[in-house]
Order: C-alpha cells, then sequence, then structure tokens
C-alpha cells in the first residue's frame, strides 16, 4: 500500500478537498464555542460528541446526582431550575454541566427541557482529554466563563 | 401489534402473553432470529454464555452469566443457550444463537406472522394502520422491534463504489490484498481481525481515535475479542490505524484510491488499495416513521424515546430490541445501557409488556408486598445478584414504594430514570453502578415527599454487597422510611 507525504510538502495536486463534516459537524460549526475548527477537526469532534434529544420537560442534568456530562445546546431551550424554582433559560449554543464536569460535583441546579431540546454531550469523564485536545474550545469555554463571572461580579458590586 | 422477530420482538411478545394482552406478531423473515441470520460476520457473537457459573443453570440469578437466552417467566424454558453450545468458546455462534431464539420461539409457543412486510404506517383516530404486504392491520399501539439493520454508510464521493460490512466476501478472496477499512469500531476491528490471516496490508481510519473496552472499563470500544490489529498496529505489522476524515474513494484500475485528510492536523494521506470497505454501522429501517413525526438522533437515527420506550415526539409508537438504545436513561459517567445487546434490551421488553398492560388493557401485573423487617435483606441481595440491574447499569433499578393502603409494594424493575424523575409514594430504588475507574458499586436512591436523594455506596473486590459495611450503611439510607 503506498502512502503518500503530507500534502504540505507535495505542492497543488495534492490540496485536500473539502471534507464532509456530516450534519452533527455542520450544526456544530454554527456555533462559538467550536468557531475556530478546521472542517477535520469539526468531523473528529463530531464523531467523538454524543447527541441527544429531550422531551419537553425532562430533566437533563439532576441537582444533586452524580455522574453527569457537559452539554451544548444544538436547538431548542432549557430552563435552569434550582430547588424547583426557574433561575434563567438557556438556549441554542448555550452550554450547561461544566462546573460539575470539571470539579466533580454533583450539579447544584436542574437543567429541564423546555421545548424539544437537542444537544451535544461530553460525559464528564472524558471532558479533560477533550479540552486539552481541542485547547481552541477551552479558550472559547474559558472565554464564556469569563463573561459570566463578569455579570456575577457586577451583580454583587 | 409488534413488528419484527428478532430477539427484541420475540421477548416482548412472550411478556405480553403471559399478561394476557392480546397482540400481532408481523416479520419480514421467513423465521425467527432477526439479523444473527446473517451477522457478525466472522460468526460468533461478542456476547457470552458461561455454562459454568456461581449460580444454577435455570434459576434467574444465572441470567446474569448467560447474556444470549431469552428470558421467560417459568424455570423450564430459561438457559436455553448453554443447552445448545458445544464447549469450544464460552461465545455463542452465530448458528447456535439463532437456533437459541428459534427454540425459545417454538418452546414457548410464540406466534409470528412470517413473510410479512410492515410496509407503510398512518393514523387510525386514537390508533394507526399498518399497511403489510400480508395486508393491511389496525392497532391502538404499536411496538417495533426491527433491530438496527440497514446498512448505513457516510456522505463520502465515491462511497457507492465500496461494499458495507454486510457486503463483505470469504476471507479467503482477500488473501494477499491491501484492505482499507473505513471505520474504527468494533465491527471494523472485527473484519480486521478475520482479515489477518488474508490480507497483505490492513488500514483503518476514520476522525474518532480508537477507543478500547478495556480502557473505557465499559461496553464503549472496540471490544477484548478484537484488539489483536491493534496490537500489531502497535508492534509495526501489517496493519495501520488512522484517525483521519475520508474526503474521496475513487476507482483506480482494478482498485480504490482512498484520499484522507489527518484529524490531527498533519494534511492529507492517498492510499491505494485492492478492496475498501466501509464498517459504518447499521441505522433502523424507519420506513414512513419520520414522516409519522417519529423524530431520531444522532449518526444511527435511533428513534428518540421515553425512559418507557415511547417515541417522543408520536404517543403510541413504542420501540423494543437494540431500538431501545433511544432511550438512554441517565448515562451516568457517559456510560451507555446495554439495551442494544441482548442481555439488556430483553429485561427492557419485560417492563414495556407491563406498562402497556397496565396503560392500554387495564391489566395490573403481580406487585407482592413485603414486611418492613425484609427490606434491608431484599434489597442488598437484589443488589449482589439481579441480572437486571448488573446487565443494565444506573439504568434498570428494583424500585419499592411505601403504598399507603397496600404497606410496602414491591414495584419490580423499573428504569432508573422513572424513578428519580418522576413523583410519586415514597420509596426506594437500588441500582448497581460502575465508574470509569473500574470500580462496581451499589446507589441506592430515596423517595421521600418527592424529593430524590442519591447514596452511593462503597464497592467490594468479591463485588459482595451483603457485608456488614454494606448493611450498616444501608440501614442508614432507609432510616427516612417508616
Amino acid at each position: 500500500m503506498t502512502c503518500e507525504l503530507p500534502t504540505d510538502r507535495r505542492g497543488p495536486r495534492h490540496v485536500p478537498m473539502a471534507t464532509t463534516r456530516g450534519e452533527l459537524g455542520d450544526k456544530l460549526s454554527s456555533l462559538s464555542l467550536f468557531a475556530d475548527l478546521s472542517a477535520a477537526e469539526l468531523e473528529s469532534v463530531a464523531h467523538i460528541v454524543d447527541e441527544r434529544r429531550f422531551a419537553e420537560g425532562e430533566r437533563i442534568l439532576r441537582q444533586g446526582l452524580s455522574g453527569s456530562g457537559f452539554y451544548v445546546i444544538l436547538s431548542g431551550e432549557a430552563i435552569i431550575r434550582v430547588d424547583g424554582q426557574e433561575y434563567g433559560r438557556l438556549g441554542r449554543g448555550d452550554f450547561f454541566g461544566e462546573i460539575s464536569a470539571l470539579l466533580g460535583d454533583p450539579p447544584v441546579a436542574d437543567i429541564v427541557a423546555a421545548r424539544d431540546l437537542h444537544c451535544a454531550i461530553i460525559p464528564g469523564p472524558a471532558l479533560e482529554q477533550f479540552m486539552v485536545g481541542h485547547p481552541q474550545v477551552m479558550f472559547r469555554m474559558l472565554q464564556s466563563e469569563a463573561r459570566k463571572l463578569r455579570t456575577a461580579t457586577r451583580w454583587r458590586s | 401489534m409488534v413488528v419484527g422477530s428478532g430477539p427484541g420482538g420475540l421477548q416482548l411478545s412472550y411478556a405480553l402473553t403471559h399478561l394476557g394482552v392480546p397482540h400481532a406478531v408481523i416479520s419480514a423473515d421467513p423465521a425467527p432470529g432477526g439479523m444473527f441470520r446473517r451477522w457478525p460476520f466472522f460468526q460468533r457473537l461478542l456476547s457470552w454464555t458461561k455454562p459454568f457459573a456461581p449460580f444454577e443453570r435455570g434459576t434467574r440469578f444465572y441470567e446474569r452469566y448467560d447474556w444470549n437466552s431469552l428470558i421467560p417467566d417459568d424455570d423450564q424454558h430459561r438457559a436455553i443457550q448453554p443447552r445448545l453450545m458445544d464447549g469450544s468458546s464460552y461465545f455463542p455462534s452465530r448458528s447456535e444463537m439463532e437456533q437459541n431464539i428459534a427454540t425459545f420461539a417454538r418452546e414457548t409457543g410464540i406466534r409470528v406472522r412470517y413473510d410479512c412486510r410492515w410496509t407503510g404506517t398512518s393514523r387510525d383516530g386514537e390508533g394507526f394502520r399498518l399497511q403489510t404486504t400480508s395486508g393491511e392491520y389496525r392497532a391502538r399501539v404499536v411496538v417495533f422491534a426491527f433491530g438496527l439493520a440497514q446498512p448505513w454508510k457516510p456522505d463520502i464521493p465515491g462511497i457507492e463504489h465500496v461494499p458495507h460490512y454486510a457486503d463483505t466476501r470469504a476471507p479467503e478472496t482477500y488473501a494477499g490484498k491491501r484492505v482499507f477499512i473505513i471505520g474504527k469500531e468494533t465491527s471494523a476491528f472485527e473484519l480486521a481481525n478475520g482479515f489477518l490471516p488474508w490480507a497483505r496490508q490492513i488500514v483503518l481510519a476514520s476522525p474518532r481515535p480508537t477507543q478500547l473496552s478495556v480502557v473505557t472499563n465499559s461496553l464503549v470500544g472496540v471490544r477484548a475479542r478484537y484488539v489483536q490489529p491493534y496490537e500489531d498496529n502497535i508492534l509495526g505489522g501489517g496493519v495501520v490505524i488512522m484517525n483521519a476524515s475520508i474526503d474521496e474513494v475513487a476507482r483506480s484500475g482494478d482498485g480504490f484510491r482512498v484520499r484522507t485528510t489527518r484529524s490531527d492536523g498533519g494534511g492529507s494521506l492517498v492510499f491505494e488499495a485492492d478492496d475498501v470497505i466501509a464498517t459504518t454501522g447499521f441505522q433502523p429501517p424507519l420506513g414512513d416513521l419520520p414522516e409519522l413525526g417519529v423524530v431520531s438522533s444522532g449518526r444511527e437515527k435511533i428513534p428518540s424515546q421515553t425512559p418507557m420506550f415511547e417515541s417522543i415526539s408520536v404517543p403510541h409508537v413504542y420501540f423494543a430490541g437494540t431500538a431501545t438504545r433511544g432511550a438512554p436513561g441517565l448515562k451516568k459517567n457517559g456510560i451507555p445501557s446495554s439495551s442494544g445487546a441482548v442481555h439488556g434490551h430483553r429485561y427492557n421488553a419485560r417492563i414495556l409488556a407491563r406498562h402497556i398492560a397496565r396503560t392500554y388493557f387495564g391489566i395490573d401485573p403481580a406487585r407482592p408486598t413485603l414486611k418492613r423487617d425484609d427490606v434491608l435483606g431484599y434489597l442488598l441481595s437484589e443488589l449482589s445478584r439481579a441480572p437486571e440491574l448488573w446487565h443494565q447499569k444506573s439504568y434498570l433499578a428494583r424500585s419499592l414504594l411505601w403504598d399507603g393502603a397496600r404497606g410496602i409494594v414491591d414495584d419490580g424493575i423499573v428504569p432508573l430514570q422513572l424513578f428519580v424523575d418522576g413523583d410519586g409514594p415514597d420509596g426506594v430504588a437500588v441500582a448497581v453502578e460502575a465508574n470509569p475507574k473500574a470500580e462496581i458499586y451499589p446507589a441506592v436512591y430515596v423517595r421521600k415527599n418527592n424529593v430524590v436523594t442519591e447514596h452511593l455506596l462503597p464497592t467490594n473486590p468479591l463485588l459482595d454487597f451483603e457485608t456488614a459495611e454494606h448493611r450498616a450503611q444501608m440501614t442508614a439510607v432507609l432510616a427516612p422510611l417508616p
């Protein structure tokens, strides 16, 4: 079997074609969290993450229950609920579960599907390896966390 | 109305019959067995049956060691698979599995209309009309147990030239060939393993890095039986394992030219191969269900389901068999259910049958009561031995309810998600759980005034959950329940 050298050493005849990212890859590419990834990286991510649809009213994260994951909303809307009380809503491109997954603690809130909700999922124990393997995604997530922290700081001051 | 005569359809029909629920089973196949009539290609299953186990054959607890027999309510028809095995392996051959399923169907008298293909679905008032090659059926409730039987290939330019796993030829026809396998999951490694004595070179490529079950400490990843090509690759033999997306497959002389882009940013690679095979999976044959409104998710397009295996978008449409993977449950620590295999979904079918009996036919399946003094021992015994809890970790649970009128009621084996998310009487549900560190431990969920609390008990090297430590911790956990 012949293996040719990588394209960057071979000239224009070997310019790679656009890769087929698949349906999920296309959805991820339009979210800011994954905006810095190349087509090949997006396809790889699309093969790594899980996908799941939730019916209206279904719980996704459960306050106080261990073993959850990191979720990115592909479409739909979710409610943040603490002790049965609504604290806010999340929509397309938002993510949740990262605090619990990063710290290894059970979530401090319920997340409930407000209507048909479609999410990409990375299991909690796999999050570290995923983030270290995709530093651009980690940086985007860090930016988002910084914005949340800024908002929280303003609220307190 | 049940569509399908693989293990999922037959198990459901058996359970419905024994609850007294009238139903019809149709199947496009000429005989029972489902996909085991054709696959796996290399003839042996991945799921084991231990002929000699810590529990007697023909008992409920033996089911934990027999992943392949269907499950009756009586002892007479239990453990059919080990009866049919010749001792050469604890993985049944495909024909032994097919025989196992056919024997269960015959001995328990399951009636199926074979050679009857479901061709279309429409609504009929509160129920459905099913068009089939043998005429029209009307039903209030439909259960699809059609398996993941439809070969699927991704949208890659030139993929139409590439045979699917389902079309793999006899291994000797690959003698001296360069074989390029698209995919790196278990079926890819199954073929690569089978080709080791024949092919000159084997390349496996897909974007996702290989996962091994012995590393993930779960059923996720390539199963231990097929790890040999991985070792061959590590030691620099004739197997190449690549993380790359496949850009194009083109005919080239008598063979193929495969263009790939490495997922790690290492540029593109072009391979010449004599044969290319797409081990890219199967999808359920959904027919016109999407037009009916049934939504699916993921690459495999498995219908999205409630914890009771009902379509989340079309009420009264249910699923049995492998398709019940569409009800993923809590998936704690990312570990999936075993619903994709017989040893998992056979219990889902029993639960679904009870739900259908109760909801649509007013039949209340027997639910015995317990004395409070017996609760501790019963739950610890179930945690140590119940096959449902061991095969469907973090997914199925034994549930006891504190019912005002009747006392403590054994609510049976239930989806854990239903217990933790549902309102209801005070009660307790116990499940066996696992984490990525390969620890297996009991989990106890106590529901008091509709608030559920989780209690994880310690693991044990011998997986004995009836120790003094477990008794003491469980006693404390159950204290709030009178």
